[in-house]
Order: structure tokens, then sequence, then C-alpha cells
């Protein structure tokens, strides 16, 4: 329906017999655009549908030029081969012993990372005077923005040292733990765990300001009412806060998770990026270790098989990053607390 | 329902109010009665808290260095702070009842929480500070690697190109991401395009891809298939660099500009749309304008995130030890390679050489972070004074998103 803007439709005079009000026809108010404004709309709109054609086409050309290393190796067997060997023939390539690895790293990061995240969340949202929160902003943000390099240098060189202790005192306390148990003379530098203690720290911003954002959404009549009912402010969080973030909390840590996965940088220098069987990896104390990003990273300008082979590990990583994201920001915008939340 | 778990959770509390009331009542009349808060916090509580962390300290000091062996400063730490816990609820506990001490324990582990988080951002400026300064000299900004050969002290040359190359990728990949960043902000605040829904989707998704992937689709999209047509435009060089980090900045440019527009006034549409003006008048004169210094913190952040980035280099501009000032021809240096690649050398003077780079790069995103803190700072107190302005401040929510979290 063609209309001059800002005219209001009416419906047809009705005549002497008024119809039964069922039959009324809706009205439909469009615009009619002017030649600007359709100019303005294609250009604005080719913007958004050129975001959805590029990730797309990433996806697509990850697996053209993979086709290669995933045609010789067949698709499942990549999946499910641990081992990655270009040195005899034929090539024996897998992905699943970087799959471990990579599952590994940030799970350790995120099982680290959330705790912490949930309390800085809660100090930021509940516990601190405007003028503090504002500086907590900040150092969450400033964390946020040092490059994932610096992280890897720091942990590379520094923190490594300072973990090793750690990692002896939990494997000889705690090495009847499968996850902790090292094997007799292992080295503890390049272990998995450091790894993931680095990764903790890169992720730990963007848990955070999700899980601030959700717990500052909570509706403050119900934490008045708590209050006034008598509560202490632990109270109160545990009643009020914590249950109505639960969904922002859950999807928060599992953004972390998709960040964790895919972080490379920083892993390429902790870990020897050595493709393990899974039955190694989990003694996550000890040296050793690869992960899908750092293997790639660290194998750049490689030959043109193993390069093949390492765009279909690389086109395993983004399925597997965009699933994670994908399910943590339905599980967020689903959840009651993170309705109006951008992650 | 929540206020009827609070009112549960509040009844024991109460009941401890009302026995310290009940053993008040029981002191001379003349004494001054004071009610109970449960946030009180008086000098006494300080002294709780100095000696449960002294008596916890001194414990794990016998326990750690004395009756066993072999714990590390870390060890003792940790123990001395569950131990510290243990005792300072123990202690509440008995001054003023479980349901205070337990919010008292809880306000000393959110605050330690918060306290962790300082500590490694400390620690590791603190670092590169110290380790960059070692080998860092003027030259640094005007040599580059010629000549330089493994038995050359760490001070000697520089890495004047990678400054170059990462002046020049950085700036051509925010010349590709941000027209295309801003029309994708406009079209999912401003228009009523059903598409809206997926390619928001989709933005969401893209700010969480691996940087390595970005650097992988590049190649194999642009370098891979031309490798043997020896078109220097087609290898690796900076122009590709330029657009894998334009692949990484997109999402994170795109989300921010978004947040700062939706936060422009709907009465403001509303009138330019009212006069007669266009949507894209509208959105040129009055949206933009209202949310300016909004979408230049939006831009600083991104490149902030970009000079950083490492992974999606690798594949593309691969890195160069001399001076290459073409980006579009020729492998090409950039800070965040030329710190990689040092660093990973056997020999101490890179690695020292690669802290110099590290503490630049680490300058310049700092730098960067605080050029945008100033543009998003909150300028409300001046505004009070002066005629009410319009502008909602744009800017502070802008500096918030910055949850791109680098993957590099």
């Amino acid at each position: 329906m063609n209309v001059v803007p800002g005219t209001v439709v009416e419906d047809p005079p009705v005549a002497e017999d008024p119809p039964a009000p069922r039959e009324r026809t809706r009205r439909v108010i469009t615009e009619v655009p002017s030649r600007a404004d359709r100019r303005f709309n294609q250009i604005t709109m080719g913007a958004g549908i050129s975001v959805l054609v590029l990730l797309t086409l990433v996806g697509l050309f990850l697996m053209i030029q993979s086709s290669d290393a995933l045609g010789e190796t067949g698709i499942w067997t990549f999946l499910t081969r641990t081992e990655w060997r270009t040195d005899v023939t034929p090539a024996r390539i897998g992905v699943l012993g970087l799959l471990a690895g990579t599952v590994l790293v940030a799970v350790v990061a995120v099982v680290i990372a959330v705790p912490l995240s949930v309390f800085s969340a809660l100090a930021i949202t509940e516990y601190s005077t405007a003028k503090r929160r504002k500086w907590l902003v900040g150092v969450v943000d400033l964390l946020a923005a040092v490059p994932s390099l610096l992280f890897g240098l720091w942990g590379f060189l520094y923190l490594s040292d300072k973990i090793v202790p750690i990692s002896l005192w939990l494997t000889q306390n705690f090495g009847w733990f499968p996850l902790f148990k090292t094997s007799e003379d292992a080295s503890l530098t390049g272990s998995i765990f450091i790894a993931g203690i680095v990764v903790a720290l890169m992720v730990l911003p963007i848990i955070t300001s999700v899980v601030r954002e959700v717990f500052s959404q909570t509706p403050p009549g119900e934490k008045e009412a708590a209050l006034a009912l008598g509560g202490t402010r632990w109270g109160m969080i545990k009643t009020v806060v914590l249950p109505f973030g639960k969904g922002g909390i859950v999807g928060g840590s599992m953004l972390g998770l998709g960040r964790a996965l895919g972080e490379t940088i920083a892993v390429a220098l902790l870990l020897p990026q050595v493709p393990q069987k899974i039955g190694e990896s989990i003694h996550i104390l000890q040296n050793g270790g690869a992960t899908v990003s750092g293997f790639i990273a660290n194998r750049a300008g490689a030959d043109e098989f193993t390069t093949s082979g390492l765009l279909a590990a690389g086109l395993v990583l983004f399925i597997i990053t965009l699933g994670t994201n994908m399910i943590a920001s339905v599980v967020v915008s689903k959840s009651r607390s993170g309705a109006g939340v951008d992650i | 329902m929540t206020s009827t778990t609070s009112a549960t959770s509040a009844t024991p509390e109460t009941s401890t109010k009302t026995t310290t009331m009940a053993t008040a009542s029981r002191a001379p009349r003349n004494r001054k009665r004071t009610a109970r808060r449960p946030r009180e916090f008086t000098t006494f509580d300080v002294w709780v808290l100095v000696g449960s962390l002294i008596s916890a300290l001194c414990l794990n000091w016998l326990i750690f260095y004395r009756l066993t062996a072999g714990a590390s400063a870390f060890g003792f730490l940790l123990g001395s702070y569950v131990t510290f816990l243990a005792i300072f609820a123990i202690v509440t506990t008995d001054r003023v009842g479980r349901l205070v001490a337990s919010d008292r324990v809880m306000t000393v582990v959110v605050v330690t929480a918060a306290a962790i988080v300082f500590i490694p951002l400390v620690l590791l400026i603190g670092y590169i500070l110290v380790e960059g300064l070692k080998a860092l000299r003027p030259s640094f900004f005007f040599e580059d690697q010629q000549g330089i050969t493994p038995v050359m002290p760490a001070t000697s040359g520089g890495g004047f190109h990678a400054i170059i190359g990462t002046i020049e990728q950085v700036g051509l990949a925010l010349l590709w991401s941000l027209p295309l960043a801003l029309a994708a902000a406009v079209f999912l605040n401003e228009s009523r395009s059903k598409w809206r829904r997926p390619v928001r989707i989709f933005v969401d998704a893209m700010s969480g891809l691996p940087s390595i992937v970005a650097g992988l689709f590049i190649f194999a999209t642009l370098i891979l298939p031309f490798a043997k047509s020896g078109n220097p435009l087609f290898g690796y060089n900076g122009f590709m660099a330029s657009l894998a980090l334009a692949i990484t900045m997109l999402p994170t440019i795109t989300r921010t500009v978004e947040v700062v527009l939706r936060l422009v006034p709907d009465g403001l549409r509303e009138a330019s749309l009212a006069l007669g003006a266009s949507r894209a008048r509208t959105v040129w004169s009055v949206v933009f304008p209202t949310s300016r210094t909004g979408m230049t913190t939006a831009v600083v952040l991104g490149i902030a995130r970009a000079v950083g980035e490492t992974a999606p280099l690798l594949f593309t501009s691969f890195g160069y030890d001399l001076m290459n000032s073409n980006p579009f021809a020729g492998s090409q240096e950039s800070l965040p390679l030329f710190v990689y690649r040092n660093i990973r050398k056997p020999d101490i003077a890179a690695v020292q050489r690669g802290f110099a780079g590290a503490l630049v790069l680490m300058l310049i995103v700092l730098g960067l972070f605080a050029i945008a803190r100033f543009i998003g700072r909150d300028r409300s107190k001046r505004k009070a004074r002066g005629p009410k302005p319009a502008t909602p401040n744009s800017a502070q929510a802008a500096k918030q998103p910055l949850k791109g979290g680098s993957n590099a």
C-alpha cells in the first residue's frame, strides 16, 4: 500500500449495514522513503549483510582449502587421530591430540577464572562505592586491553617459575588424583596447568563484565526487600543477586570458555605444542600438551600439505568456538537476567 | 518467592538481635542502649581482623617452615589465607552470631578476589617495564635489524621497521573496517530491517572468532590460491595483515558503536524526522554528532586491540628483519611480530630486544587506553554549570564494552 508519509490510512467508509468487526481489514501504515533514504537503507543493509557473508566465507574458504588434507586423511580419521606426523609417508595427521589440549587448557582457565570473576563482579556491583567501582571497572578493562602476546611473554618468562613449586606441591600431595599425577622425572614447566592459569587471566575480564552487567540488572526492589526483612548483605546476595544472575554466570562462563578455546599466542609460547595422547594430556601438571590455535601459530609457513592440514584444524577450531559462543549468547539472552545484556 | 527465602534467612538474625537486646537490658539502666547493625564495623572488629591474620600467619609458619619442609611461599600464603578465614569466622561467630559472621567472612572473600585481579596486572606491567628498560635505547626508534648478529649486545639495532609496519597495517585496517563497522552499527540500530537479528548474532559470533582464524582465512583466500602467480600483492605483505586485522576489528567497533548509538534519545531522532529530514540526514546530522565522543572512544579501543594482535599476522605479513615501508609488497615486520620472533630466538640479546619491543607495545596500548578513558571521561560535572546539553554521555558507555577479549 503506497501512502504519503504521515497519512493515516482510514478504513473505507462503512455503509449502513456495519459488518461484523471480524471482517475489518487491518490498517497498514507504510512510509515511502525518499531517494536518499533508499540509498541509505541499501548501504547500511549492505554493510550488515556483508558481515553475514564474511563469516560464511571464512568457513567456506577454510573448508575448500583444507579439502586436500581432509580428503587424503578422511574427515573421521582426522577428527579421531591424536598424532600429527608429516615426516612419514603417507602423512598421519589428526586433530584429536590438539583438541584434548585445547579443551584442557580452556577448562583449567575457566575453573580458575569463574569464581574470581563472580567475586570481582560482586565487589564491583555490591561492595563498592561509586568511586571505587569506577576504579575496579577500569582495572578489569585494562586487563582486557593487555595484548595476549604480553600475557604470554610474562607467563613464559616470569610466572612459569613461580608456579612450578605449586605444581610440585600439588603433585606431591595430590598425586593420587589422575589429573595431578606426573611421571617420575617429568619437567613441570610448560604445562597445561600453567597455560591455563595465564589464559584464566585473559578470560577473566570478559566473564567479569558479563556477570557484572547481569548483577547490576537485579531489580532493586527485590534487593531492598531482602535487606528490609533483616538480611545481611551476603544474605541478600545469596538469596536475590546470585539466583537472579545464574543465567548470566553460566553464559558468561561459556563465553569465557569460547575465548579460552581460541587463545593463541600465549599458549603458543607456553606449551611445547607437540600433540600427545589424551592419557598423557590429562596429567596437566607436567610439561607437554598442544592446542589447536597454538599449534597452527607455531607451524606458520610450513609446506603445502601441512598447511592444508593446519587449515583443517583451523576449521575445527572455528566451528567449535562458533558453537560455544552461540550457545553462550542464547543462554544469556534466554535467562531472566540477561534479556538486555550485550555479550 | 525471593522475599520468602530472605525472610527465612533473616529469622535467626533477628533472634541474634533479640538476645543482644536482652543482654543489654540486664545492664544498668543509665547506660545508653545502642541498636546493633549487621554492617557495623568497629575498631574492635579491626582488631579481630588483624589478630586472626597474625595468628593464622604464625600457625602456618609453624606448620610449613618448622614442622614440615618443602612447601613453597605460595603454599604458605594459601594455607595462611584459609586458616585466617577459619579463625576469623570462628571469632566473629562467637562475638556476633553465625549470620553476621558469614556476611563478614564473605566480605573478606569478595575483597580478596577483587584484590587478586590487581596483582597480576601490576606484576605484568612492572615486569615488562623493568625488563624492557634494560634494552630500550633511543636508537630503537630509528634503526632496524640490519647487520645484527647474535653476538651483538641487545642495545644495538632497533625496531623502527616494526613501528612503521604496525602504523601502516593498523592504519590500513582501520581504513577498511571503520566504514563497514559504522554502517553495520547504523544498520543494527537505525534500520527496521528483519535482517537485524541474524546480523547481530553473526557480529557477536565474529567477535568470539579466534584471531588466528582471521589470519588463516586471509591466507586461504588471498595468498594460497595465488602462491604460484608471483604477484607480490598476493603474497605475504602488510596489506594482507591489514585485511586480517580489519576482520578482528570489525566486530569490536561495530558492537561498541552500536551501544553508543542506542544511547541517543529517540526524541532527538523524532524531532529531526518531524522537521522533515530524511533518515539518512537524521543519522548524519543528529545521531552521529550526538554520539561523537562515544564513537571516538570505540575507535580508539578498536585500535588498541588491533595493535597487540599477533596471531593473524603470522600467516599474513610473516615478519621481516629489515625496513620495508611498502605494505603492498614483501613481508613486513610489526611490533607484535618483532616481539614474538625475538623472544623465541635462543640468544639472550634477542630476547632482551624482544622485551624492548614489548615495552614499546605495552606503552602504546596503555596510551591508547588512557586516551579512550580521557575522551570518555565523565564530563557531567562540568556540564552541569553550562547550558544543559542534550547529549547523553555516550563515551561512558563505549568505554565499558571492551570485552572483545584479546584472542591474539
